[in-house]
């Protein structure tokens, strides 16, 4: 597996009635990398996660991921892949403990195994330096509590790929940025690959290797953001931001 | 069956730390020690004097007290128990996001809806279990009388038709939880059901076989007419599973049903010392009877959860 592409996709497209949510999406990313999935509500971004995941049935095209096809191996996608949903929720009653033994659980990981892990996770995510985390209902966390909670129970399962969907939204600076700071850990020193979608562009700029923009389920651009001031304004991204690029993406789409 | 697993163990969880739950089977476990220590009472003093008949114990499953019986008030509020466990299962997942999450774990779909039919089933039967034990207890104290073989099969087949009837509603209102959205909808759809299978199908069924074959009490009314009019009704009324498990647990906890007994009525001392010159239906006969309402309630039953699955199974995930 080891060189080739984690994700690849052709032509892959999803219809929602009459709506096409995702139109022919050829998609390629490697292993290692963080790929920054931007666009604007309703572009498709949660769409294609869903797709990838094999959760939703594509209408056309065809996709692998980690070597797997999600239309007939989704269970098997699900191991190798953590997701973290955008408003992800929680069984409020239980503990941060309780939670991540249930997700263990779901993945049919050893319960004396699970004990070690839960423990490993809870101080990846910094969860148990908090002392308002420790055998507290989830229900009582901060949102930004929960987020890093939610990426815990992600990564239980040791993923080799991790989807992200919108993970800063409704924190605060310093709640995102230590978001932003666990990604970038678990990107640079456990080596997961991480597909990030988010509308806070200057963060995804910090992180990103590559870059996607995806604009009424179109892929409009991808490449590394260097690549892209390029393209577009025929400077680096020392001189233009990502918002920029994006913003110039987003009018030659929709004027 | 890893993924099923959890699910259930989670659902058995929740169930039993509710409160919702506690209350409610705090309600009826209450009724239903106060309907048996009623029963007993009375049995207690109408068999003063007289040999004991024979099914004396289930007797106290069956007598009237000042309202109801034990078998009568759980066919009337046993339902709610299957919708309180069921009306929220999918659309409470849904509306806090843990559906997605759930679906995203190696585990395939319909683990989740089978681990929660399964322990909504669970909980019904460890209820239903738990208050026939102490209602028979209260009979060994009351009346110092111990349940015969035969007793003990019926009291068994007894809960084996109420966990099924129990489990439609189940069924039903986990099927209402995929269908709306929305908590309160699937609530008040469920009991909306509730009323009008328990209530109004008895009611429908006798409007219409008045209208089909009418009965006039105060005109004389042909035999064939009477015996159209009473099938018609029976009939229809055999829609409800609630008229199915009344007439089926009947059937099972009193033995005398479906006997030639006397046609005149009699108090309860009377019909204690008729029983004894009688001859109840053995239970090998009673099953042979209730057969038909059986196998109808598990195929309602089974039916019910089958769409659930197949709506479940075929519902979009999204975001």
């Amino acid at each position: 597996m080891e060189g080739t592409a984690l994700i690849e996709t052709w032509g892959l497209s999803k219809d929602y009635g009459r709506l096409r949510a995702v139109d022919d999406l050829n998609l390629r990313l490697e292993p290692g990398e963080v790929f920054g999935f931007l666009g604007p509500n309703g572009a498709g971004k949660s769409t294609t996660l869903l797709m990838l995941l094999g959760l939703t049935r594509p209408s056309e095209g065809k996709a692998r991921v980690c070597g797997l096809d999600p239309v007939r191996e989704a269970r098997k996608i699900k191991e190798l892949v953590g997701y973290l949903p955008e408003n992800v929720g929680f069984y409020g009653d239980l503990t941060a403990e309780e939670s991540l033994q249930f997700v263990a659980d779901l993945n049919g990981i050893a319960r004396s195994e699970a004990r070690d892990r839960v423990q490993e996770v809870l101080e990846t995510v910094g969860l148990t330096r908090d002392e308002d985390a420790r055998g507290k209902p989830v229900g009582t966390f901060s949102r930004g509590m929960k987020q890093r909670l939610g990426i815990a129970e992600v990564l239980i399962k040791e993923p080799r790929l991790l989807f992200l969907d919108e993970p800063t939204l409704g924190l605060d600076p310093e709640g995102a940025r230590r978001i932003i700071e666990l990604i970038q850990t678990l990107n640079r020193e456990h080596g997961i690959t991480v597909l990030l979608s988010s509308h806070h562009l200057h963060q995804v700029q910090k992180i990103s290797d590559r870059v996607g923009i995806m604009i009424q389920g179109k892929l409009v651009a991808v490449g590394s953001i260097d690549e892209l001031a390029e393209e577009r304004f025929g400077v680096d991204q020392e001189t233009v931001n990502l918002e920029e690029i994006y913003m110039k993406f987003f009018h030659e789409v929709q004027p | 069956m890893k993924g099923m697993l959890a699910v259930y163990r989670k659902e058995l969880a929740d169930h039993f730390g509710s409160n919702r739950f506690v209350i409610l089977f705090a309600l009826i476990a209450m009724v239903s020690f106060i309907t048996a220590y009623m029963a007993g009472m009375s049995l207690r003093e109408n068999l003063e004097g007289i040999a004991k008949p024979r099914f004396v114990f289930l007797m106290l499953f069956n007598t009237t007290g000042a309202l109801f019986s034990l078998v009568q008030f759980v066919a009337f509020f046993g339902p709610l128990v299957g919708l309180v466990l069921g009306f929220d299962a999918i659309n409470r997942e849904r509306a806090h996001g843990t559906l997605i999450k759930l679906v995203s774990q190696p585990i395939y779909r319909d683990a989740v809806i089978n681990g929660k039919f399964l322990a909504g089933v669970t909980t019904v039967s460890i209820m239903l279990v738990s208050i026939v034990l102490v209602v028979s207890g209260f009979g060994l104290t009351l009346l110092g009388m111990v349940p015969g073989i035969e007793e003990i099969g019926r009291l068994v087949l007894y809960l084996v038709i109420s966990v099924f009837y129990i489990s439609f509603w189940l069924g039903i209102a986990i099927l209402f939880s995929i269908l709306f959205r929305s908590i309160p909808t699937s609530a008040l759809a469920s009991v909306a059901l509730w009323i009008f299978l328990s209530f109004f199908v008895s009611l429908g069924a006798e409007i219409l076989a008045g209208a089909v074959a009418p009965v006039d009490s105060l005109q004389e009314t042909r035999r064939e007419d009477v015996i159209r009019n009473a099938r018609i009704r029976e009939r229809i009324s055999l829609c409800s599973p609630m008229t199915l498990y009344s007439r089926a647990s009947a059937i099972l906890i009193d033995p005398m049903r479906n006997t030639p007994r006397a046609m005149v009525l009699m108090g309860p001392r009377e019909r204690i010392s008729a029983s004894r010159f009688e001859s109840p239906l053995p239970l090998s006969q009673s099953v042979l009877v209730i057969y038909p309402h059986l196998v109808a309630l598990i195929a309602v039953t089974l039916i019910c959860f089958s769409v659930s699955y197949v709506v479940f199974m075929s519902q979009e995930i999204r975001t």
